[in-house]
């Protein structure tokens, strides 16, 4: 059985709501508005003469190789920083559900990173890593190993996903810790009668159970690398060098407000919008029938 | 089959003691008890034996090797939990297969195996369903399973039947008894619920605080329960106490109310004057006539069950006994209430006086500073 307030005045429960719909509308419903209409229209050279294309824009976009490109380097660092992030949070999730002493301190200092912002993130591990005075770059170049973010493009794509990443580790290392926390003890107890050593116990029983949890966290890692790391990228390494590290939100603010094409930026925002429309569902769909055991 | 020694057991959290040196020798096909309130140490104990808990003091040996350092897997044991611990992401059928899959046993073997035990305990049509598809009762035999596939030498229980209702209780509380008899199996069993101990126990294991009071066969501890807790305890409604003063001759027992009771000899160690917890069992209390009553009730509540009734009152002081010079001056405390068990449905009214004896074989005798049974 549910509970339900009902209300006697029809009118209450709307203006109860009416704040956040109208920050909903304001900051959401309108710029995506925005966008949309944006999407059809096209500006000539010199921004003097606005017409309407149609679904121009979006044909041009992906008959464009720079674009398709662009995908698949969001793609790839998307999943590098979902694992990254992940499996080091796990990691340390399993680890922290050890720690008997100083179990508080520990996981406060693994929570931390989340309260940074990822400009100030992105800007910190540009200088771990900056090849003149950077502590990391100085412990790479000292195994041997040319490191220089500057102007090697993988160099550069690794900075970027290590960056995101440690930015996530500390939400995901929350949520696993907690789903750690919630498996019976006598589980493990029982695994272990079994004759279960610890690996073996992990993955039968505890990753099996920690797997709500990890899907939950799948999707959200995979919105937070397609549309939250531009703070991240912008100040490490700006989309570079050429375009290795610019991904699919960093084009759109490149082609926006960089090159001023408006048309194509707004065409891609909307690609972008229709990408985590989908993943909204996806996690709606599963998250509430498939994953439970 | 193993047997099971337990030699100067001790476990302490940090500095906290939670088993005090303890000791006992369970044989082979033996079912052992363990029962005490909670948080007397019977789960700890029974970790130690597991392997769950490393062991502070002593040393625990199953069959005739001592397993202090070995891990849970290297003892052949297995264990049921008392919220069950089926994971709960398998079938019954992988529930039960688990420990036979990782000890890399025949598929063909562990089919039949499990089946023989899904017969045994009527799981069979359910093997494929998932824990949170079945009843409690159901569970709590794919936890029986998940044990006996394994046919370890020793069987755990933890409070097994704890989550079950009433009447699920007994019944599976007789499974497990005609289990363990048809696979001989050694077992140690620990509950906090006396019934449930009194019935299934070879021996009992009666704790109080980490140290063991009493290891003997249900009957003897009843009839010979080795301390006033052990008295109190096992026992349903518990034995009455009542504080009584032994007369100078060391012939009888004279109570708070001035009534005496006759004792048949003098107790060990115990000198004329002296003060003793006595304890009488409830249906130890006979209704009788007048002439031969030692002790008087006034009843306050009544109780019937049906096949018995059990009447709650306080003493009441013996005809003019109160007066006589010398019995009053024995007279430390007031009497608290007490219960009597009484055959059949008879009907007494609140405000009643009746007149009980006790016979001298009937009543314990406790020390009354450190609660040993005194003979
Ligand atoms: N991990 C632990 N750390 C500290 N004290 C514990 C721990 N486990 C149990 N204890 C204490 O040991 C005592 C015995 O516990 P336990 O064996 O679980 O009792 P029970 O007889 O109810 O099964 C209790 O006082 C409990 O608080
Ligand atoms: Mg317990």
């Amino acid at each position: 059985m549910q509970k339900r307030v009902t209300f006697r005045h029809l009118t209450l429960p709307y203006l109860f709501i009416l704040p956040q719909l109208a920050i909903t509308i304001v900051f959401f419903i309108w710029p995506a508005g925005e966008a949309i209409y944006q999407s059809l229209l096209r500006q000539d050279a010199f921004g003097l003469n606005t017409r309407f294309v149609g679904f121009e824009n979006f044909e041009r976009l992906f008959a464009d190789p720079l674009y398709i490109d662009t995908l698949w380097r969001t793609l790839g660092f998307s999943v590098s920083v979902t694992l990254l992030s992940m499996l080091s949070a796990l990691l340390f999730a399993v680890m922290a559900d050890h720690v008997i002493r100083g179990a508080t301190t520990y996981k406060t200092l693994l929570i931390w990173p989340y309260a940074v912002a990822p400009a100030i993130a992105g800007v910190l591990w540009w200088f771990l890593f900056n090849p003149s005075v950077g502590i990391l770059a100085y412990l790479l170049q000292g195994l041997g190993y040319d490191w220089n973010p500057f102007l090697d493009g993988d160099d550069a794509m690794i900075l970027v996903v290590i960056a995101s990443a440690w930015k996530q580790v500390s939400y995901n290392f929350l949520f696993f810790l907690a789903g750690l926390q919630a498996i019976p003890r006598s589980l493990i107890e029982a695994a272990a009668i079994d004759g279960a050593g610890p690996v073996k116990r992990f993955w039968s029983i505890v990753f099996p159970l920690l797997s709500p949890t990890t899907f939950f966290l799948l999707v959200v890692n995979v919105v937070y690398a397609f549309f939250d790391t531009f703070g991240t990228i912008h100040a490490t390494t700006s989309g570079g060098p050429g375009q290795s590290t610019t991904t699919l939100i960093y084009k759109v603010f490149n082609d926006g407000f960089i090159g001023l094409n408006y048309g194509s930026s707004a065409a891609q925002s909307v690609v972008l919008m229709i990408i985590v429309i989908g993943l909204t569902v996806v996690q709606f769909r599963y998250i509430e029938r498939r994953v439970h055991y | 089959m193993s047997s099971i020694s337990i030699r100067g057991v001790a476990k302490s959290y940090g500095n906290t003691p939670v088993i005090h040196d303890l000791d006992v020798e369970i044989a082979e096909g033996e079912f052992i008890v363990v029962v005490g309130p909670s948080g007397c140490g019977k789960s700890t104990l029974l970790r130690m034996i597991a392997g769950l808990e490393r062991i502070t003091g002593g040393e625990i040996a199953i069959g005739q090797r001592v397993v202090n350092e070995l891990e849970p897997k290297d003892r052949d044991i297995a264990m049921v939990f008392q919220n069950y611990a089926l994971y709960p992401h398998m079938s019954v059928f992988d529930n039960m297969a688990y420990g036979l899959k990782i000890a890399g046993l025949p598929r063909e073997e562990i089919r039949q195996r499990v089946d023989r035990a899904a017969a045994i305990l009527e799981l069979a049509d359910f093997l494929e369903r998932k824990p949170r598809q079945l009843s409690g009762g159901q569970r709590q035999r794919v936890a029986m399973g998940r044990a006996i596939v394994r046919d370890p030498s020793v069987f755990l229980f933890d409070e097994p039947l704890s989550n079950l209702d009433a009447k699920l209780r007994v019944q599976m509380r007789l499974e497990i008894k005609q289990l363990q008899r048809s696979l001989g199996t050694t077992s140690v069993y620990v509950t906090h619920d006396q019934v449930e101990a009194m019935t299934l126990a070879d021996r009992l294991i009666v704790m109080n605080a980490g140290v063991a009071e009493q290891i003997d066969t249900p009957l003897a501890v009843y009839s010979h329960p080795a301390s006033r807790f052990v008295a109190g305890f096992i026992g349903s409604p518990a034995m009455n106490f009542l504080e009584a003063t032994l007369t100078e001759d060391g012939s009888h027992l004279g109570l708070t109310t001035g009534d005496r009771l006759t004792l048949d000899h003098r107790p060990d160690g115990l000198g004329g004057g002296q003060n003793v917890t006595l304890g009488l069992r409830p249906e130890d209390l006979l209704l009788c006539q007048e002439p031969e009553a030692s002790l008087h009730l006034r009843v306050e509540m009544v109780e019937p069950l049906g096949a018995d009734t059990l009447v709650h009152g306080r003493l009441s002081a013996g005809n003019g006994a109160a007066s006589e010079g010398a019995d009053t001056t024995l007279v430390s405390a007031t009497a608290g209430l007490m219960t009597l068990r009484l055959p059949g449905t008879a009907h007494f009214d609140q405000g009643e006086r009746l007149p009980l004896r006790a016979t001298p074989k009937s009543l314990h005798l406790f020390d009354a500073a450190n609660g040993r049974r005194l003979s």
